[in-house]
């Protein structure tokens, strides 16, 4: 079926309902770059407003992509939950937008609604949503997670330690986890993006996160960012390995670019929960997603790379992951263009991921061939934080030596923490006052160099190393 | 007054990492001195990201040292629109096609020094490597004129290298910047260079700079990939790179 508008005498047509999503959206260099983008400021509304009368049983009823070609597609819709989704099937689009964002809808509803949006749902209803309202809505959603210790609760925000290393050097790597730690970081996940592939490297690697884990009985998990086979088969090889991560994408010929499939990644949660390593909970997969990365793998379908981005959501919801994570400015200006692109879809991503119920945070960075900085980095950041995330990057001084990009640092968590009062994951903040690194109120406590898990972390980080 | 600089107690560690580690707090924010040196990498970085390659003065370097050479551009017609549209910098500008000066005789290598997101990487790395390249390579193997590439991206060496009519396509090609390196170049090698090559059918050796990969460790695995493709008559995935299992020393 065909859908349009009319502004003025004109009539403005679509020839099917991705073509209104696309030229829906806020401008980014990405749709542009697919062409697909609208060609003009009231073209854009057009689609808009076609979009607003929209019913949202049409979005289930019209999949972007066709049940027979994607499996992405077949997850959304035979998991969808008819008799619940009834309760808000009537609503338009723009109707939903009020919906959300009145007073009477609140966290409980959200939450039990939350298995009835599917990413085109929260996709489209996000196209006609300010930055404001994506935060309101946002904060009003929980995604509560558990492993070691719990994520997601109000008023907490936690950090992913992020100790890279540009070969993997397991001494270069300890040191920056010090740093992290000192720095009260490191409650939603230790996880290094290793350089290499190399299964014995990486066996180094998961080794010396689970010591310094053990040997300090830090309340939380350890992962290892490298391909889903590889961790399958240091999970058969007996490593110790908390998580297992995979890049996940919203179709099915993206995710076959980074060499997963839906069994695969089941295969990979089923072994990950046969170690039974966590200790409160059962949330065993770390993914990371980005705008993007389908048309990156010419896999798009012609579909808008923010409504890609939200059925990457429901490959994640499916696996009821721990951690999810948008990469929002790594893929470069061909795809978020400048400060205001990438900030605009770090503002969706979390919106569409938490109104589906996905434990969601934000590598919020750029990299030096965009149009971005600093000063765009400390917005985006501090709208994240208003919006509730879950939790940010915390890398040595925002700069990731391995990826060469910028993410955000863990004084950008110190800073988070004391302008809303966010403190961290409660049983990552009961040792961090264990260890005496903060004080009851979250506040950072000075250290001296005779600090006892200063010395036998810094004699820890002396001894690693291959040939140690 | 008192300095509200807190320092980090453990500086020892930066020996083991050039990761931003120990750069103590003001606060809950970074001191002064730190933000100014991150602001100077960025700056550095960004600088390399927009400046232009200069063909003329490499192009005059390249025959100082024995070399032929010729220029091609891509399809961008300037730097904003190369960083927007990847696609234009991965196509030969269609006066390059016809330039004279590129066409030869069929050869087994061609070279190609590309500006790529950092021009002075390509500016400052390329010539000294082809250099070291040059002492390794077997006399047998022809060479095509080393070819200037400008707004490239990494495939325009397949259409540039089919076009030399030549088995084989090293792009010398300037490496995204870092905070750390503004001047990494990175070599992708293709075998049977034509359009609609995939990443996968490559081979790269990455972050080529003095205080990265050496030019003499780089030119050796680059060699070592350049005799194994001629050989076996491919590159990519199937083609891994065991240089150091015949390169390290003792």
């Amino acid at each position: 079926m065909s859908y349009r508008h009319t502004i003025a005498h004109q009539v403005y047509r679509f020839p099917d309902l991705k073509t209104v999503l696309a030229k829906a959206s806020p401008a980014r260099s990405g749709d542009y770059l697919a062409g697909i983008g609208a060609v003009s400021a009231v073209e854009r509304i057009a689609a808009r407003l076609c979009l607003a009368d929209l019913p949202l049983r049409e979005l289930v009823e019209s999949p972007v992509i066709p049940y027979d070609e994607d499996e992405v597609t077949r997850l959304i819709c035979d998991r969808h939950p008819a008799a619940l989704f009834s309760e808000i099937a009537h609503l338009t689009v723009g109707d939903f937008r009020n919906w959300l964002l009145s007073e009477v809808t609140d966290e409980v509803t959200l939450t039990r609604l939350a298995p009835a949006i599917t990413p085109e749902i929260a996709a489209a209803v996000s196209k006609l949503m300010r930055n404001q309202d994506l935060i309101q809505v946002s904060r009003k959603c929980r995604v509560i997670t558990r492993f070691r210790n719990t994520l997601g609760l109000p008023g907490r925000l936690s950090v992913r330690l992020q100790p890279n290393h540009p070969t993997d050097d397991p001494k270069g790597i300890a040191a920056a986890i010090v740093d992290g730690l000192f720095y009260g970081a490191g409650d939603a996940v230790i996880g290094v993006n290793p350089a290499s592939d190399s299964l014995s490297v990486l066996k180094e690697l998961w080794r010396m996160l689970d010591d310094v884990i053990q040997r300090f009985e830090i309340p939380t998990q350890s992962c290892v960012l490298t391909h889903v086979t590889s961790q399958i088969r240091a999970i058969e090889s007996g490593v110790p390995l908390d998580l297992v991560f995979q890049s996940i994408a919203g179709t099915e010929a993206a995710n076959r670019s980074f060499g997963v499939s839906l069994a695969l990644l089941a295969e990979a949660r089923e072994a990950a929960l046969s170690l039974r390593r966590g200790t409160l909970g059962n949330n065993v997969m770390y993914f990371e997603t980005g705008q993007g990365s389908a048309l990156s793998a010419e896999a798009n379908h012609g579909v808008d790379q923010q409504t890609c981005e939200a059925r990457a959501y429901a490959v994640a919801r499916e696996f009821e992951p721990l951690l999810v994570n948008t990469v929002v400015g790594f893929i470069g200006p061909e795809y978020l263009y400048d400060g205001k692109q990438i900030i605009r879809a770090g503002l969706e991503d979390h919106f569409c991921g938490k109104l589906m119920g996905v434990p969601l945070g934000c590598d919020v960075c750029y990299t030096n061939h965009a149009e971005a900085d600093q000063d765009d980095m400390d917005n985006l950041l501090t709208l994240l934080a208003a919006a509730g995330v879950t939790y940010i990057m915390g890398v040595p001084g925002a700069d990731d030596i391995m990826l060469s990009y910028q993410s955000t640092s863990f004084h950008d968590a110190l800073y988070l923490r004391s302008t809303f009062g966010l403190r961290h994951a409660p049983e990552f903040e009961a040792w961090l006052v264990r260890m005496h690194l903060i004080d009851g109120a979250g506040m950072l406590q000075p250290v001296t160099g005779r600090n006892p898990l200063l010395r036998a972390l810094t004699d820890m980080t002396r001894a690693v190393g291959f040939h140690a | 007054m008192n300095d509200p600089v807190v320092p980090n107690p453990w500086t020892a560690l930066r020996q083991f990492t050039d990761a931003r580690i120990a750069l103590g707090r003001v606060g809950a924010s970074l001191p002064t001195r730190e933000v100014l040196q991150f602001d100077l990498a960025h700056a550095h970085a960004r600088d390399a990201v927009h400046s232009a390659l200069d063909v003329t003065a490499l192009t005059a370097t390249l025959r100082l040292e024995g070399w032929l050479t010729c220029s091609v551009e891509s399809r961008a017609p300037d730097r904003a629109r190369y960083l927007l549209r990847p696609d234009l910098g991965r196509r030969l500008h269609p006066d390059s096609l016809t330039r004279r000066s590129c066409e030869a005789a069929a050869v087994d290598i061609a070279f190609v020094i590309a500006d790529g997101l950092s021009a002075v990487a390509a500016l400052r790395h390329g010539v000294p490597l082809l250099a070291q390249i040059r002492a390794l390579l077997s006399p047998d193997w022809r060479l095509a004129p080393i070819t200037i590439a400008t707004l490239a991206r990494v495939a325009l060496g397949d259409e540039i290298g089919a076009r030399l009519r030549s088995r084989l396509v090293v792009m010398l090609i300037g490496e995204r910047p870092g905070l750390s390196a503004p001047d990494s170049l990175g070599a992708y090698l293709t075998y049977e260079p034509r359009l609609g090559r995939t990443d996968a059918e490559r081979n790269c050796v990455s972050n080529i700079r003095p205080a990265g990969l050496s030019y003499q460790f780089a030119a050796q695995k680059i060699v070592w990939l350049i005799a194994q493709a001629l050989k076996r008559q491919l590159t990519g995935i199937d083609l891994k790179d065991e240089s150091d299992l015949t390169l390290l020393p003792g």
